[in-house]
Parts: structure tokens; C-alpha cells; sequence
């Protein structure tokens, strides 16, 4: 199928459509608009749904609701209206509502700035809502994966009944980048949503012959029957830990240094092992693609050559902390970051690397 | 008058009283005894009198009460 | 031999209420069930569930029923009815829910006329939390955080959120009902199973706000309950029709 110049929003919109999409509930934020712009569209020339929310707390109750309903569901957002979603995250993880959730990350905290950044990688992956909870985290590092990972979502968020976010950073919205929009993804085997709220005229009866309400619902005030629900839950996200865990391995064989990096940090590192492998500096790189779950396995395969981790983020240093955890006192971590909007240059990174190899080696 | 009828399921009864205090009739009292939850339940201390004008059960918040009317009657409420 | 005249609605399940002696939660779900059974659509019905003393009524209502997170329910509710338009999707809101934390979700869903029924229950009081200071409570009302009674010039005026919501342009039937005494409870359950026929008929969005009581909050009887809501509530939120589509001014 011939490449699509296309920009990385729009992409990932189209992309929801090739996923199967059913409704779509957003609010305006800088750097995403361009992906609920597309969707109020291209959604209704399809006879799905669109609603610009009233906020972004709105707008993921909306997907509770209509994820509840038994549809395909998106929304979509930046970092502060991310944090607006915490809690109907939450309700939907207590609920056990699929769903996708895509984020375009900016700088932070509070308004930050409207560039690319990775300083979400806490709120995405340790959540900032309330309770014992996971989701999926889908890290693209471009366009084309952004597009791949979009289409997968719908079924993982179905397969799990639970939430899938996808983050992405303000580059790989806003940039434009040829794309193969009917490139397979995996596709899972789904059951019958058989607990979604249609209405028992439209449900068949139980063994019974009676056919029960759906209670959709994340409330126990008794603490076992909680407890019990929480236990429930984490046989899913062990599921998830054993069987989700996604990275790509560059340079590994070798490396001295290995870097860890997500994103558009990891595509620029991409050049700076480039360049510091030319000057005969051997550095190879871990490359996480489900943030959480933190591909811990990748760590089993750095080899006996290395003698320390880098972690390079757009951020004051977030990831490191799953990377030590990992790393598990094997080897030192290092860390290089810029924030604020502010993307590292490769040279940048080649320096940070080789500093930190001196110390090491001095 | 028309003759009507209560059935309380005094089980399930909270005795708030809203029914003593919406009958026109004056047909339901509190029992003095406790049902299982403690409460004192409502019963119809005077049935004669009732209409069966289902003042009492409208006002049930607890959707305790059945009634029932003579047929062919018309209550006063 | 006699006729049965008052049978309990299909509506609901056989669960008892949780709710407090004389709670008129009771009695608004009883008129909610009827009007569902009797436009014969229990089997379509999605119910929002909300924040508030009526947390659990998804244990109540024999139909499919969803919980929001507090002041949500308008958009939850959005999202069930958007994706299936065919199912009747009300919520059932106290005063707290809609009034203090859910303005927003309210107008907005009334704003877009989404096509739902809306139950909104004042009671001038917050009950589940143990009878904090709501928007709705009177002045001069006494209430946890509200100990020498509510003073307008900290904490403003009671809301009137049924005029509030008739402003909005795409709000189709706003009414204001009590369920203080048999008269009243007939207007009411009238009003509510027109907001959910309305629905029906797919006129877009219709809200009845239900003027209730609180008795153990308000520390009174029930019966007394039903007196101070009628010396006291009436007057600052009359009962009528605030917006009706339907009729051609």
C-alpha cells in the first residue's frame, strides 16, 4: 500500500477509523486539536459518533458511558486535560470499561507549554488517579508506529477490558511523516460484550431463563467484597506484565553503554549511537514501547560488555526510576534530560554519553 | 363510601409514619411491637374506615403497602 | 371480592431501600419505575446511577444500570445515548451532584438537547456525607458547615437550578415538582413520566427536579420533614412547568 504524507495527529485519527473506532469524545488542547478536528469529519460521514465535550473531564465520562454501552470508544489530550482524566480512568479500570485514551505530550507542570515533552511518564504509568490500578502504555517513537499502535489499541483495551493509553509527545503530533495506514497490526480474538448496559429486551436470558440487569459499577462499601475485586483486577495487570511487555533492542550485541529511551528521545538517540559509534564508542540502546508494562525482560538481555545505563528523557528524570527498579543494582544509571519543550540535539547526547562513560571508566 | 383494604408487609416497614399521617380516614396506626429491623410498623388499627383510596401507599417510601377496593367503588379521598 | 389499586411497579426489584425512614428517595424512585414499566420500555431503560444517598439505587431499579463518578451522570449518560440511541437513558441526580460538582455536565447536556431524562432530587442538603451545606439549602438553614445557618454573603443564595437550566437553549422540558403529599406525589409522577416520554418521542432533553426531604439530616420526623418542606422550600422554589417544548408560547 503506497505512503500517505500525512501529520502525526491526523494519522493517529485516521488510524482510530482503521481500528474500528465507534465514538469519539474530546476537548480542544494544544498540541492534539488537529485529531478531534479530523474526527468531527470524517466520524460522521461513517454514522459514528463525535462530540466536542465540555471539558475533558466531560469528555471521559462520555467514553465511560458509551464504553459501558459496549462501543469502541477514544479521546484524546494533552498533559493538563490528561490530568482532568484521572478519575474517569480510574472509574473505567475499577469498572472494567475498555477503552483508548490517546496523549499528546506537552511540558509541564501546571499550564507548562504547549511543546513536545515525556514529563507524563509518571502520571501515565503510575496514574494519578486513585486506587490500585493499571493501564497499557503505548509509546510510539514516530509517526508510523503511532499509526500501528492506534489500530492495536482497540482490541488490547477489549481483550483486557480496560483502559489503553497511547503516549505520544507534541513532535510526533505535529510532525509530517509518510505513513502506511493499512500496514497489519495483530489483531485479537474477542468474546461478546456480554456485560455492556443495552438494555435486557436486547440481551439474551441466562441459563435460567431470565435475563439479568448489567450493573455497571466500581463501588463495594463491603472491604472483602473490595478486596476481592482488587485481587480480580490484579490477575489482569500480571496478565499484562507476563504477555505485554514491548521494547526493541539497537546495537545490543556490544554495547558499552547501553541507553534506555522512549519517543522522540529514543529516535534522536538513534543518531547519537550513530555518531558515537563512528568515533568507535560502542553504545547500543533499550527502546520501551509499552511504558508500562516496563519491559523488564529487555534488561535479561544486556550484555556482559556493559558497564552502565543511560536514561534519556524530555523530562527532569521520571523513567529512570523503572529503570534502576530493573536494573535492579546491577549496573550505574545515568541520567540525561531536557525539559520544558526543549528537544535535545543529538551532540547533546553523544557528550552526556561520553561523560558518563569517563566516569566511569576513570 | 367504597370498602377498602391494606396489606403491609410489615417486615419491610421503616414506621416513618408518612401513611398514619396521609390518611384521610385515620386508618393506620404504629404497632407498639417491633418488626425484625426494631421498627415499629404501620398496620390498619381501624380497616373499617378504609376507602381504599391509596393515599397511604403513594406516600409509602418504602413501597410497602398493597390495596385494595371493592369492586365497582369509588373512594373519597 | 375486590380489586387490587396499588400494586408495586415491575420497575424495581425486590431489594429494600437503603434509604432512611420517611426518605423521599423512596417514593421518587417508585414514580421513576412506574413511568418506566408503563411506556412499556424497562427493557430499554439504562440508568446513570450518581453521588449521593442514591449511590446504590442501580440495586434498585430493574434495569441495566451504569454508576458515575460524582456530577457525571449527564455525561455518562451522553455517551450511553449517543452510542445507542434506542435505549431510554435517564439519571437520578441529588442536589449535590447536579447542583454543586455536575453544573457543568447539566447545562452542557442540556445545552446539546441530548435526548435524556433527568432526575433531579433537592433536598436543600448534602445526606450521604451526614448533612453538609448543598447550593440548594435555604437561608438561614442549618447544616454541618453551615452551623449558624446559611449566610448569603459567604456563601450566596440557594441555586435555582431549574431556571438556570430552562435558559438554556436546548433544554426541551424543565418542571418543578414536590412529593410532600398524595396531591403532589400524583403531579409529580405526571411530570416525570412525561420527561421520560419525551425521550420517547425523541424531543430532546427533559429534566424534573423533585423538591424532597432529608429527615435525619434536618433532624426532624419524617412527617415534620414534610411540613418544613412545605412552609419553607415551596416559597423559594416554586413548583411548576419552567420550560415546556411542547407548548407554543
Amino acid at each position: 500500500m503506497a505512503k500517505v504524507l500525512m501529520k502525526g495527529n491526523e494519522a493517529m485519527a485516521l488510524a482510530a477509523i482503521k481500528g474500528g473506532v465507534d465514538a469519539f469524545f474530546g476537548y480542544p488542547i494544544t498540541p492534539q486539536n488537529e485529531i478531534p478536528e479530523y474526527l468531527s469529519r470524517e466520524l460522521p460521514k461513517l454514522g459514528k459518533v463525535f462530540v466536542q465535550a465540555e471539558s475533558e473531564v466531560a469528555a471521559i465520562n462520555m467514553v465511560y458511558g458509551a464504553g459501558g454501552a459496549g462501543a469502541r470508544v477514544l479521546t484524546s489530550s494533552s498533559s493538563p486535560g490528561i490530568a482532568l482524566k484521572q478519575e474517569g480512568i480510574t472509574y473505567m479500570v475499577g469498572s472494567q470499561i475498555p477503552g483508548v485514551i490517546i496523549n499528546v505530550m506537552r511540558g509541564g507542570p501546571g499550564l507548562g507549554g504547549i511543546q513536545p515533552s515525556q514529563a507524563d511518564y509518571n502520571q501515565v504509568t503510575r496514574g494519578g488517579g486513585n486506587g490500585d490500578y493499571n493501564t497499557i502504555v503505548l509509546a510510539p517513537e514516530d509517526v508510523q508506529e503511532a499509526v500501528d499502535l492506534v489500530k492495536e489499541s482497540f482490541d488490547l483495551a477489549d481483550y483486557y477490558r480496560n483502559p489503553v493509553m497511547i503516549a505520544a509527545d507534541g513532535l510526533i503530533g505535529q510532525m509530517m511523516a509518510p505513513v502506511d495506514l493499512d500496514r497489519p497490526v495483530p489483531k485479537i480474538d474477542l468474546p461478546e460484550k456480554d456485560w455492556a448496559t443495552i438494555g435486557t429486551e436486547n440481551r439474551k436470558p441466562g441459563k435460567d431463563g431470565k435475563v439479568e440487569c448489567n450493573t455497571i459499577v466500581s463501588l463495594s462499601l463491603v472491604d472483602t467484597v473490595l478486596e476481592d475485586m482488587n485481587i480480580e483486577l490484579q490477575k489482569k495487570f500480571n496478565h499484562m506484565k507476563e504477555n505485554q511487555q514491548r521494547y526493541e533492542l539497537i546495537k545490543m550485541e556490544d554495547a558499552e553503554l547501553v541507553i534506555v529511551a522512549y519517543g522522540t528521545s529514543s529516535r534522536i538517540c538513534r543518531s547519537a549511537i550513530n555518531d558515537l559509534r563512528e568515533e568507535g564508542i560502542k553504545v547500543g540502546m533499550i527502546r520501551p514501547i509499552t511504558l508500562w508494562p516496563f519491559p523488564e525482560k529487555a534488561f535479561n538481555e544486556i550484555p556482559k560488555t556493559a558497564k552502565g545505563l543511560m536514561t534519556v528523557e524530555m523530562s527532569m528524570g521520571q523513567m529512570i526510576d523503572d529503570v534502576k527498579i530493573a536494573n535492579n543494582g546491577r549496573l550505574p544509571v545515568g541520567f540525561y534530560g531536557r525539559c520544558g519543550g526543549v528537544i535535545p540535539e543529538p551532540e547533546e547526547i553523544v557528550k552526556a554519553c561520553k561523560e558518563f562513560l569517563g566516569g566511569l571508566n576513570g | 363510601m367504597a370498602k377498602g383494604r391494606i396489606v403491609v408487609s410489615t417486615d419491610r416497614c421503616k414506621g416513618c409514619s408518612l401513611c398514619v399521617n396521609a390518611c384521610p380516614q385515620g386508618v393506620i396506626e404504629l404497632d407498639k411491637k417491633v418488626n425484625v429491623k426494631g421498627y415499629t410498623p404501620a398496620f390498619a388499627k381501624h380497616p373499617e374506615k378504609c376507602t381504599g383510596c391509596t393515599f397511604c401507599a403513594l406516600v409509602c417510601p418504602d413501597v410497602v403497602i398493597e390495596v385494595y377496593r371493592e369492586k365497582g367503588g369509588k373512594a373519597n379521598g | 371480592m375486590d380489586n387490587q389499586v396499588f400494586k408495586k411497579t415491575i420497575g424495581l426489584t425486590e431489594k429494600e431501600f437503603s434509604y432512611c425512614p420517611g426518605c423521599t428517595h423512596g417514593v421518587i424512585h417508585r414514580l421513576v419505575a412506574e413511568s418506566l414499566e408503563e411506556l412499556g420500555v424497562i427493557g430499554k431503560a439504562v440508568g446513570v446511577a450518581s453521588v449521593g444517598c442514591s449511590v446504590i439505587n442501580y440495586e434498585f431499579f430493574d434495569c441495566d444500570m451504569q454508576q458515575a463518578a460524582h456530577g457525571r451522570a449527564p455525561a455518562v449518560a451522553t455517551g450511553i445515548k449517543r452510542v445507542n440511541p434506542d435505549n431510554i437513558v435517564f439519571t437520578y441526580q441529588g442536589d449535590g451532584d447536579l447542583a454543586a460538582i455536575g453544573t457543568a455536565e447539566a447545562i452542557h447536556a442540556a445545552h446539546r438537547s441530548e435526548n435524556i431524562t433527568v432526575i433531579f432530587v433537592n433536598n436543600a442538603i448534602f445526606g450521604m456525607t451526614g448533612g453538609q451545606m448543598a447550593p440548594t439549602t435555604l437561608k438561614g438553614q442549618k447544616t454541618t458547615t453551615s452551623q449558624a445557618g446559611r449566610d448569603p454573603h459567604l456563601a450566596g443564595m440557594p441555586i435555582r437550578m431549574s431556571e438556570i437550566l430552562g435558559q438554556v437553549p436546548g433544554a426541551h422540558y424543565v418542571e418543578r415538582v414536590s412529593v410532600h403529599d398524595p396531591k403532589h406525589i400524583i403531579k409529580a409522577k405526571r411530570a416525570i413520566k412525561k420527561a421520560f416520554k419525551n425521550q420517547v418521542d425523541g424531543k430532546g432533553f427533559s429534566l424534573v427536579e423533585i423538591i424532597s426531604t432529608c429527615p435525619v439530616n434536618w433532624k426532624m420526623t419524617p412527617v415534620d420533614s414534610i411540613n418544613w418542606l412545605k412552609s419553607n422550600m415551596i416559597e423559594y422554589y416554586p413548583l411548576g412547568v419552567i420550560k415546556d417544548g411542547d407548548s407554543n408560547d
